[in-house]
Order: C-alpha cells, then structure tokens, then sequence
C-alpha cells in the first residue's frame, strides 16, 4: 500500500515537473515573439548606427625621424606599411610605419632612400593630387625634376609557418630617367612650382620674380617608326601685376589658379598647351577674412581656400548665364587660422592643420564637422593620410605618430540626408539620390527626401483611391446589405487581400497602364459618370412602381448596381476615342504635353494609385466593416425607433459609434500602402523625383531597396542607408499600427461595456 | 426630389456602388487572368494573310492573330500610313506571331485591317515548338534523314510524328543522363575537392590520403569519360532526321528534327483533339523546365520552389506560432508584458515584408550565415555556403513574416473551444499542461490548420523579400536532387511570383513572354485562392461544431 503511494508520489512528481517546465517552454515560445520584433528593431539599427559614428582616433606608433625639420612632404602606400618623405635636401626615404618582426624591421627605421635632385640648385617643390602621387623639384635653371614612390608588393609562402606573407619592396621612379624637364626656356630659377599630371602630358605651372607666371605643357608624343616616346613642351608667360601667393594645377590639367591676396586668376589650358584667361574669383574677405592659401579638394572640382580668421571656404564651378563660374559654396570653421590642409584620395574629406596645433576633419558636402582637438602632445605641424583613409601620420618636429582613423562614413550626416545639399557641379543646392555612376570621380548622393516623398505621394494617391470605396463598401456591408448576400460578399472582397501583389503590378505594369494611356479620357470619364450613373438609378429606382421595387430592397443594391457600373465603364472606355478625336485632336498626350505642360508617363502615380488602391481596400473595408458591424443593435434600434431615416442613423450614431475603428481601417490601410512594394516597382519608372504630377511616377522607399540592395557592397554608406530606409520603414508602419491597435482595443473595451 | 435627396437614398446607393466597385475589381480580376492565362494553351488557328504593301505590291505571313485593337484612323495616318478611301473612324489593327526567329527581322508584326487582301486557315499549316528560337510556322514538305531525303508512302505527316517522337525520346533520355549520372558526378567532384581542401586546412595531408584522392578522382573522371561518349552518341542519333519547311516567304528551310519538340496541325484539328492539345499544353506547363531566358517552356522549377520553401517554412513557424498562441491564451496574465507581445503580434503582421528582407539579409545571411561558414564549412570559403542568399534564409524570412497569421489563428481556435472542456479536465486531476496537450490543442488542431494554410498561401504569394533572400530568374539545380544529402538548403531557389516579376519585366521578349506570365499568374492565383477558400471553408465548419459544443 505504501508502496503504491510513493510510486503514484513519484508519478505525480514527474507530472508536475512536466506540467512546469511546459509553463515555463510555453512562456518563453510566447516572449519570442517580442524578441523576434525586438531582434529586427535592434539589428536594423545596429547596421545603420555606424554612420552617424563621429571619427575615432587611435595611436599606433610614434617614433622619430632626424632631420624632420626640412621635410616638403610626407606619404605611405596602401597597406600603410611602409611611408615616405621628400626632404628639401632633394632626398627621398622610404621607412617603415609598423613593426614587422619577420623582417626585424621596427617602426622608424629607415629602409632606404635616393638623392633625386641635386641640394644645391633646388628652388622649389610641388606635389600633384594623392591620386596621381607625383612629386616634382624646381631647380634654379628653369627645368624640374619629377618623381614618383612606387611599391611592389610581391607574395610568397613561407617555408616554415605555411603561411603566404606580403613583401612591399619600394622603389623611385623618375620622369624621363632623372633628366630635369625645362620649365623656363630662359633657364631662369623657379620659384613657385605647381605641378599635375594625368598619366600622359604634364602640366607645370611656375612663377619667377614674383608676380611672372609660366605654364608649361608636355605631351607625350610617339614616333611611328621607332615607337619612341619623346616629351614635347609648349610654353607660355603671362605677367600679373601682384605678387603670386598660391599656384595650383586641377588634374585634368585645363586650369591654373593663381592666388593674390584675395583674388585668384583662373587660367584655362588647351588641349594644344595655349593659355586664356578664364574668370577672376574674388573673395570678400569682410566675411570669410583674408585668404592664407589655397587647395585642391578630391575629384579636382572644388577650391578650398583658407582665411585668417580660421574659416576655410569651399568654392566650385556653377552653371550660370554667363557660362561656368566658381562661386563661393560653404564654409567650414577650423577656430583658429588653418596653415596646412591635407586632402583625401578618393572622398571629400579634408585635414586641417590649425596655427594652435589643433587637427580637424570635415567633409564638404555633408557640411560635416567630423572631428577637433589636439591628437598629439606637441605642437602638430604636418598630417598626411594613406590611400585607403586608414592611417594618418602625424608629424610634430622630427615625432612622428600613426593614427588610426574610424572615419567609415563621413558622406553621411542627418542634415545631408534630408535638408538640401549643394552637391559639386550643380547649380543649387538640391534634394537628390542618387547611390551610383560610372565614374570614379563620382559622389553619391543619399538625400533620403524624394524616396520619402515618393512613398507618401504613392500611399496618398492610393488611400485617395481606397478611402471612399473601401469605407462605403465597409459601411454599405456591415449596416445596409442583407444577411444572404453579405454571406458571400464579405469573403469576396476579403479573397482581394490574398492576391499576390506581384500579379497586382504585373497587371498594372503591363496591362493598366497601356489602357489608361490609350483610353485616358475614358477613364477620366469613368470617375465622373459612374457615380453620377449610380445616382440616376437610384433616381429612377424610386419611381419605379412599388411592386418591381420591392422584389428588391436596398439591401441588395450593390448587386443591381453591378451591371449598370459595367455598362457605364464600357460606354465610357467605347466614348474615349471619340472624346479624344473631338476635343484633343486624337491625342490626348500630346495635349497635355504641348498645351498643359503636364509630362506623361505611361507608369505613372494614377496607375499605382488605382493598383495599390486596390490592395489596400480589403484591409481598410475589412477592419472598418468589423467596427461599423459591432455597434450595439440598441443604439440604431433606439435611433430608428426615434423617427430618424436609416441615413441620418448610419451618420449620427452609427458611424460616430465606429470612428475609432474606422481610424484604425485607415492607419492600417495607411501602413500597408507605405510598405508596399511589388506593386510599385512594377507599375512605376522608378525615379526619384519629386513632383505631386498624377501622370507622373515615383520611387518609394521600399521600391528603393529592392532595387538597390542586392546590388551594394555589404558594410558600404548605401548598404547602411538602405538599411537606414528600411528602419524608417519599420518604424512609419509600427507607429501606425500601434495607435491603429490601441485605438481599436479602447473600442472594443467601450463595446463591451455598453 | 429634394426629399429623395434629403432621405439620403442616393448615398446608400453610391455606398452600395463601391461595393459593387470592389466586386467587379476582384471577379473581373480573377476571370481576366483565368481567360488570359488559359487561352494561352488553346491551340490558336494558323492564319494565311496576304497583305497590301504601301507600294501595292502584296506579302503573305502566316502566323497567330495574337491580339487586336482598334485605334482611331486620324492617329494612324498621323503616323504615315496612307489610309486613302478608308471612311470609318476607327480601324482595326491586329498584332501578328509569325515566329521563325531568326530568318525575320521581328516574330511580331502589326497588321492594318483594310490592308489584309485576304485571309484564311488553310490546312497542312503546322507549327513547330522548338528548343531555340520560339515556333516556327510553315508548310512541312519532305523529310530528310542524314542529308537524303526519305521516300514516304503518301502520308508525309504520320513519319513526321513518328520521327518527331523518337528525336524527343532520344532528347529526353540524353537530359536525363546528363542531369542525374553526369550531375552525380560533378558533385562527387566537387565534395573530393572541398573534402581534400578540408584535410589542408587541418593540417594532416599524408602521401597516402593524396593517392587516394587522385585515385578516386580518376575513376570519376574515367566514369564520366564513358557517359559523355553516351550522352554525345545519343546527341548524334537525335540530329539524324530532319523537315523541310515551306515558310511564308515561300523558302524552303531545314529544321534539324533535335531542336524539335512538338508539331501541331491545329487547323486540322477537331474540337476534342483541341481539348487534349489543351491539357497537355498545361501539363507541359507545370512539368517542365524553362527555355530561352524564361519566356517559352514551363514552370516546374519555379513550383518546385516555392513549394518547397513553403513546406521548409511550415515546418519553421507551426510549432512557434502555436506555442505563442498557447502562451497568448491559456498562460498569459493580464499584465504589461502581455499587452507588449500583443503589440508586437500586431506589428510583425502589420511591419513591410521589404523590411523583412533587409533584415534576412542582413541577419540571417551574413552574420548568422557567415558565421556557420567560418565553423563548419571554411573548406569552401573563399566562395559561400550559408553565408549567401538561398532556400533555407527565405523559409525562416517568411517563417517569421508568417508568424502572427498563425498565431493570430491557432488563438481564435482556442477561444472558442469552450472553457468546460478544460474545467472538466482539470476536474479529473489533469495537469494544465495535460489538458492543453489532451484536450485543447487536438481540438484546435483545425484552426492551427487554417492558421497555417493562410500562413502558406501568404508566402507562396511574397516577392518583395524573398528577392533579396535567395531567388533567382533560373536556378541550375533544385534544392533537392539524389546526391547525398539530398536536400540542399543552401541552393538558391525559383519562385512563381519571382518569374512574374522577372518574366513580365525583365526578360528579353516582354511580348512573347507575355501569355506566359498570364499563364504563370494564373497558377499562383488558383493556388492561393484555393487555399484561403480552404481555410475559410475549414474555419466556418469549426465555428458551426464548436457552437454546437457549447449549446
């Protein structure tokens, strides 16, 4: 007997454990929903986060170099293993950035190095853009020097780890073996050299004496028997009465600036080496200060000029009626006056190296100011950055430091994604998205405003579509229709909701558009005469003797109606090519191309808006229909009962009873229209404009991403701004459908209670 | 009158005509799509035309009337065409397929009305399907084999038929050695290559292991060598018929019997031999693979696909959904935490399925997929296993896309099995989780059902993520063949609404390709139709049994 109890005991014992770890499995299954939600929120932000990241600066290695005092320039190559320095003494060193202990070679240390113009009769230096990496010495007989670091990177394995390993041997290269090009036929010293190349001709420019500038061409010229490449100068003088501050070339040498005071001459260069005077920028040196010097930004379409009172100004070429000018864009505050400024490779980012010895980082045309302050302890005087925009080097006397740099997504600011920006090239500032070109020279353009603008223009037309006929259709079922018929209508139009939307913009995209561009007028003529067609049968239905009338109440209106709205929609679609013949000439696009200036698109926002309105009006009659169906009998019994006609209940009572869950229909419909995606891809051009034009189409956001995703690099700024897209997304439609659900519980309690 | 306006009839009616509205869009949608999918297999006359030319001269085509309109008169001769003595308004136009590729500019033509001198169906026209190059319509006039011509005993069109079968035979059997031996073999291949690969990395290759594999390797090779020399044999015994065709521009042109896949008479033929081309027209249709860049063949792929992430995806979010509801409905308390899931049950349905598809990207197949491949499969790296779009990434996509239709459903279930059933279970002793188990989940087993059925017909209709997840426009293996293991989770994958979407947009040949989306769209909506009407037929019979508990 004791035996049985304790075997049932232990019986019951495992029951009840199962029974617990049941509640405590079920409970968890249930929390995953909430965690599932959580995940996608928190996920998507965690991809986009990293662009609005300010920059982050680390150091890696300091050591110091002799003789720092007379360096012209600095740089490193890709990997930012080895770097380099000009000396003034016409010395080129290569060293070693960081520590490579297979080679025991430590950061500092010298690797190797060349003398590439002679000390004595070196005049002055010049540097073109990092992209082409070209250094050029101008000597005191009128000619210069140019010369290049190059790097070798060879791999091999090795014998003991197994391990493939990365040797970087450099090297010099120098233009026409070493031989100095003549710059001054004279041969009279340069003083002031500016040099840039774009990988076949040359372009120097130089000034002696102050205020003479020279501009020197070479070209490549190829002899056709020997196939010898022979360089051939054409050389020009210009005198400017002033003395030259600043002398840049732009790499696609066809202009020279020259810097006086507050003025620069803009010089165009020929493709045949000749030389104009182009335009004459001034600055107002009342609002910026007076100009302290002058920078090529990357892509050579931008001038920074620095000021000093420590602004630093971007200008850049305009359209305007007189032809392309540089005008002054935006400016940028460094706190104190800038004397050096270092450009990226590749982005529009710029270093600045301030008289107080602060660095700072912006980026133009984000209007970005990524970061200030004092990286190093001493006074910083010189700052490089490697290709790749991973490393900097500092330099502050014969210090040397390597920085890291986390500066992944400059481009991208909140301002920059939704106020205009002034991108380079373009005559105003401007909304604009546009993620990719051909070009290298290219900048991305993430202003998030036109596909934000196309997603509400294609939800507003659609809910101006779905609106009046998904909440008649919600109210006509839910208060009017008899039983029989709502029986089958309400799983009927529910059935529209399951309906793929691919097949929805496969048909509006390829079967609605054509019709409405064909039938335009038609269709015009279908939303004017098919209410007014309803109305008249109504009309015509009351007089109709009260024996035919009541075969059929008013509760199987909407079954009657059917063939007369065909009728009216096939009288209209067979009036269209008359109207069009009669009143437009046969063509209504051209009409309203030629005589409204309205553009016509044959995917256009009408088109989507009726596709996608009927996408959306099963979720809109669906909920509403709910909502008008719930309202207790008593109070339109009572209202009845009081003497009002069916028509003043619905809207007194009925319809005011039920406004909370039809504001909850539309918020759904709402949510639903600003997701939707298929429909719009297919039944729309895709272009981001923004225009409210009915005849026109759009790019929504979601479309955006469907377009683009799978074709941008994982981790880049438009991975990260389509990930960004869709988190608006997310966010838009859990707002809606938040209020939309809390709206309706608050109903449904209020329900309950009556 | 003002009266009747007062009453507020007309707004009733005009209520009662958006009803109307909504009606016509749903059935007229449906029937448009089954009218035009359909008539896409009905075997279309095989027109003869002689047509005027600007220069008075006439041309014949032959070809199908594809589809016809009428365009106002005054825009055609705006556009050039001389429409001299021609009163009416409005004129005809019909728009031809003339096939034969690749000896006409265009395999479409338009055609004037009044410019047609004469039109008729002769019989002897056949149209011939072919693997390249669309269909080809002409007179067969002699049959070749190896260059001479075969003396027929009168009845040229029963040889063509019969040798017609044997080409397709010896076609068939040719793909059938190369998908499934030659394929086996190039997988065996390429697992001998990851496998040694893997060894590498280990660490721990010896001479011996090497010898082995070079040994393995060249059995394959020499097996493969022998099916090749097959495949090829069976090639050649295909190419050995051909037909000479007379086509429209009066030429005589061979068509190699190997490219042929059917010939049809369909202006010979009878009602009922019409009805049996149609059905097997649409048997085609979904058992066979696609040809020419999607726009000629069938779906099978395509159905393969989505079937199969489907099922994959049911068997994802049945038990999640379910026990969620359970928790919903018999656990939870009336408390914070859940109104909160509540509110993200609501949101997960209510959330843009292109939000999904970022978020499966991004989740699932970089971070979670990238990191399976750096554990167990750093063999193939630098090229991806998981860590690239593919089935099993959109089955969990849409698992959880799909997750508050099931729950949402399995929950009205449960609320309406009626609370004495549990009592009187718990009554007898049961644990709550014994009754849950016992009692209400079998009892709600339809709703879950339902629930998941809805859950189905969802997904078998979502594009927008599943484009960025794992679909493409042709997938060369389907996601489950006879190579060990035989489900291949990773394989990208073809979906219904995906070739829509790709067929209907972005294929070469939108005109061509166009009855065929028709046709594809009509399969997909039948599906989904079906299993909704499924599921609510399934619903309505549950409420009316448990009414009937209750009372």
């Amino acid at each position: 007997m004791a035996s049985l109890s304790a075997q049932q005991l232990a019986a019951n014992r495992g029951r009840l454990f199962k029974d617990r770890a049941a509640r405590y499995g079920v409970t968890l299954g249930g929390i995953m929903v909430l965690v599932a939600l959580l995940l996608i929120f928190f996920y998507l932000l965690y991809v986009v986060q990293p662009i609005f990241r300010s920059v982050d600066l680390t150091e890696e290695q300091s050591f110091s170099l002799p003789n720092s005092a007379g360096v012209k320039a600095v740089g490193m190559e890709e990997q930012a293993e080895i770097g380099y320095r000009l000396m003034s003494s016409g010395e080129l060193q290569f060293f070693a950035l960081h520590d490579k202990p297979a080679v025991e070679r430590k950061a500092g240390d010298i690797i190797s190095g060349d003398q590439v113009a002679d000390a004595a009769k070196i005049t002055s230096f010049a540097s073109s853009l990092p992209v082409s990496k070209q250094y050029a010495y101008g000597l005191n007989d009128g000619s210069a020097v140019v010369l290049q670091p190059k790097f070798g990177v060879t791999f091999a394995e090795n014998s003991e780890t197994g391990l493939t390993e990365r040797t970087i041997t450099p090297r010099i290269e120098t233009l026409n073996n070493g031989d100095p090009l003549v710059v001054d036929e004279q041969g009279q010293p340069l003083e002031q050299l500016a040099y840039d190349t774009d990988g076949e001709a040359m372009l120097f420019a130089a000034v002696q004496g102050g205020n003479n500038l020279l501009i020197t061409k070479y070209t490549a010229e190829e002899n056709f028997m020997t196939g010898e490449v022979t360089l051939k100068p054409i050389f020009s003088r210009i005198s400017l009465n002033g003395n030259i501050d600043d002398l840049i070339v732009t790499p696609d040498l066809r202009q020279v600036m020259a810097r006086r005071g507050n003025r620069v001459h803009v010089f165009d260069v020929g493709t045949g080496g000749d030389v104009t005077e182009r335009e004459l920028m001034v600055i107002d040196s009342r609002e910026q200060g007076n100009a302290t010097g002058m920078y090529l930004l990357a892509g050579a379409s931008s001038v920074l000029l620095t000021h000093d009172s420590g602004l630093i100004s971007q200008w850049f070429q305009v359209s305007t009626d007189q032809g392309r000018k540089y005008q002054y864009i935006r400016s940028f505050d460094a706190g104190s006056p800038v004397e050096n400024i270092e450009v990226e490779y590749y982005r529009r980012t710029f270093y600045t190296v301030s008289e107080n010895g602060d660095l700072g980082i912006f980026h133009t045309t984000s209007e970005a100011d990524l970061y200030r302050g004092k990286p190093l302890e001493a006074k910083l005087q010189n700052v490089m950055v490697d290709p790749r925009a991973n490393y900097l080097i500092m330099q502050s006397g014969d210090r040397f430091s390597v920085f890291d740099v986390d500066n992944e997504h400059p481009e991208v600011t909140w301002s920059a994604m939704w106020q205009e920006v002034w991108y380079e090239g373009y005559p105003e500032p401007d909304y604009t998205w546009q993620s990719t070109s051909g070009s290298d020279d290219f900048e991305s353009k993430f202003s998030l405003v036109p596909i934000a603008f196309g997603t509400i223009k294609a939800a507003a037309y659609a809910m101006l579509f779905a609106i009046p006929i998904g909440l008649a259709a919600a109210v006509y079922t839910a208060y009017f229709m008899s039983p029989s018929v709502r029986k089958y209508v309400k799983p009927t139009v529910e059935i529209m909701e399951a309906l793929p939307t691919v097949i929805l913009g496969f048909l509006a995209g390829l079967w609605l558009a054509p019709v409405i561009e064909r039938y335009l007028p038609g269709v015009i003529a279908i939303l004017l005469l098919v209410p007014a067609a309803i109305i008249l049968t109504a009309f015509l239905w009351s007089k109709l003797p009260s024996k035919i009338r009541n075969t059929v109440n008013d509760g199987r209106a909407a079954l009657l109606l059917i063939p007369i709205v065909l009728l009216v929609g096939w009288f209209s679609f067979g009036l269209s090519p008359w109207v069009e013949e009669t009143l437009f000439d046969g063509n209504v696009r051209g009409y309203l191309t030629n005589e409204l200036g309205i553009s016509f698109d044959q995917r256009n926002s009408l088109v989507v808006g009726i596709a996608m309105g009927f996408a959306v009006i099963p979720t809109i009659f669906s909920i509403a229909e709910d909502a008008v169906f719930s309202v207790p009998k008593h109070l339109s019994n009572g209202s009845l009962a009081l003497g009002a006609t069916p028509w003043q209940t619905l809207t007194k009572v009925v319809l005011l009873t039920a406004s909370p869950g039809i504001f909850s229909a539309v918020m759904m419909g709402l949510g639903r229209a600003v997701g939707e995606t298929m429909i719009v891809l297919m039944a729309t051009g895709n272009t981001p404009i923004m225009d409210w034009n009915i005849f026109e189409g759009m790019r929504t956001l979601s479309a955006n991403i469907a377009v683009e995703m799978p074709e941008s690099e994982v981790g880049s700024s438009h991975y990260r701004i389509l990930f960004l897209a869709a988190f608006v997304l997310f966010i838009f439609t859990f707002f809606f459908n938040t209020i939309a659900e809390f709206v309706r519980q608050r109903l449904r309690d209020k329900y309950s209670s009556m | 009158m003002k009266t009747w306006f007062k009453s507020g009839k007309p707004w009733i009616w005009l209520t009662a005509g958006s009803v109307s509205i909504s009606l016509i869009a749903v059935i007229g949608l449906i029937l448009m799509i089954g009218w035009r999918g359909l008539s896409f297999f009905w075997p279309a006359a095989i027109h003869e035309m002689s047509i005027e030319q600007a220069d008075g001269s006439t041309r014949s085509l032959i070809g199908e009337i594809y589809d016809s309109e009428s365009v106002p008169t005054l825009r055609v001769s705006n556009a050039g065409t001389i429409m001299d003595g021609y009163e009416e308004e409005e004129v005809t136009r019909y728009l031809m397929k003339i096939g034969n590729r690749e000896y006409v500019p265009l395999d479409f033509a338009w055609v004037l009305g009044p410019a047609i001198r004469s039109d008729e169906t002769p019989s002897g026209l056949a149209v011939i399907e072919r693997t390249k190059d669309g269909n080809f319509y002409g007179y067969p006039i002699a049959l070749e084999q190896q260059g001479e011509p075969v003396v027929t005993d009168g009845d040229l069109r029963t040889e063509l038929f019969k040798r017609v079968e044997r080409a397709v035979e010896l076609n068939e059997r040719a793909m059938a050695l190369q998908e499934n031996e030659i394929g086996a073999i190039n997988y065996q291949l390429n697992q001998l290559n990851l496998e040694r690969r893997s060894m590498e990395l280990d660490g721990n290759v010896t001479q011996e292991a090497l010898d082995d594999f070079e040994r393995r390797r060249e059995a394959l090779q020499s097996e493969y060598l022998e099916y090749e020399k097959e495949l090829f044999a069976l090639r050649e015994e295909a190419g050995r018929d051909s037909v000479i065709m007379r086509d429209m521009r009066g030429e005589e042109i061979k068509v190699p019997m190997y490219q042929v896949l059917d010939v049809n008479f369909p202006n010979d033929m009878g009602f009922f031999a019409k009805l049996g081309h149609f059905f097997q027209q649409i048997g085609k249709f979904v058992s066979e693979p696609p040809r020419e860049a999607n726009t000629e063949g069938g779906v099978f792929p395509a159905i393969f696909g989505t079937v199969f992430m489907v099922l994959l995806m049911s068997i994802i979010v049945t038990p999640f959904g379910v026990i969620a509801a359970v928790y919903l409905h018999e656990y939870a308390g009336k408390n914070a935490v859940t109104k909160l899931i509540r509110i993200a049950v609501i949101n997960l349905a209510g959330v843009p399925s292109i939000v999904y598809g970022v978020f499966g990207l991004g989740f699932f197949v970089y971070m979670v997929g990238g990191s399976l491949d750096q554990v167990f499969y750093p063999e193939a790296l630098p090229s991806p296993t998981f860590g690239t779009p593919g089935v099993l990434w959109s089955a969990v996509t849409l698992a959880i896309l799909t997750l508050p239709v099931v729950i949402v459903s399995t929950e009205e279930g449960l609320s309406r099995i009626p609370s004495n059933l549990r009592e009187g279970s718990l009554s007898l002793g049961a644990t709550k989780w014994e009754t849950i188990w016992r009692i209400v989940i079998p009892m709600a087993s339809p709703a879950i059902m339902t629930g998941l059925i809805l859950a189905v017909a969802r997904a078998a209709g979502e594009v927008a993520p599943l484009m960025l997840v794992g679909v493409v426009k042709s997938a060369p293996m389907l996601p489950m063949d006879g190579n060990f293991p035989y489900f291949h989770l990773d394989r990208k994958f073809m979906h219904l609404g995906f070739h829509i979407y790709d067929v209907g947009f972005q294929s070469p040949n939108v005109e061509a390709a166009r009855p065929l989306v028709y046709a594809t769209s009509f399969l997909l909506i039948t599906v989904i139709v079906g299993l909704n009407l499924t599921a609510i037929g399934v619903r309505n019979h549950l409420r009316e049994k448990y009414r009937s508990l209750e009372q």
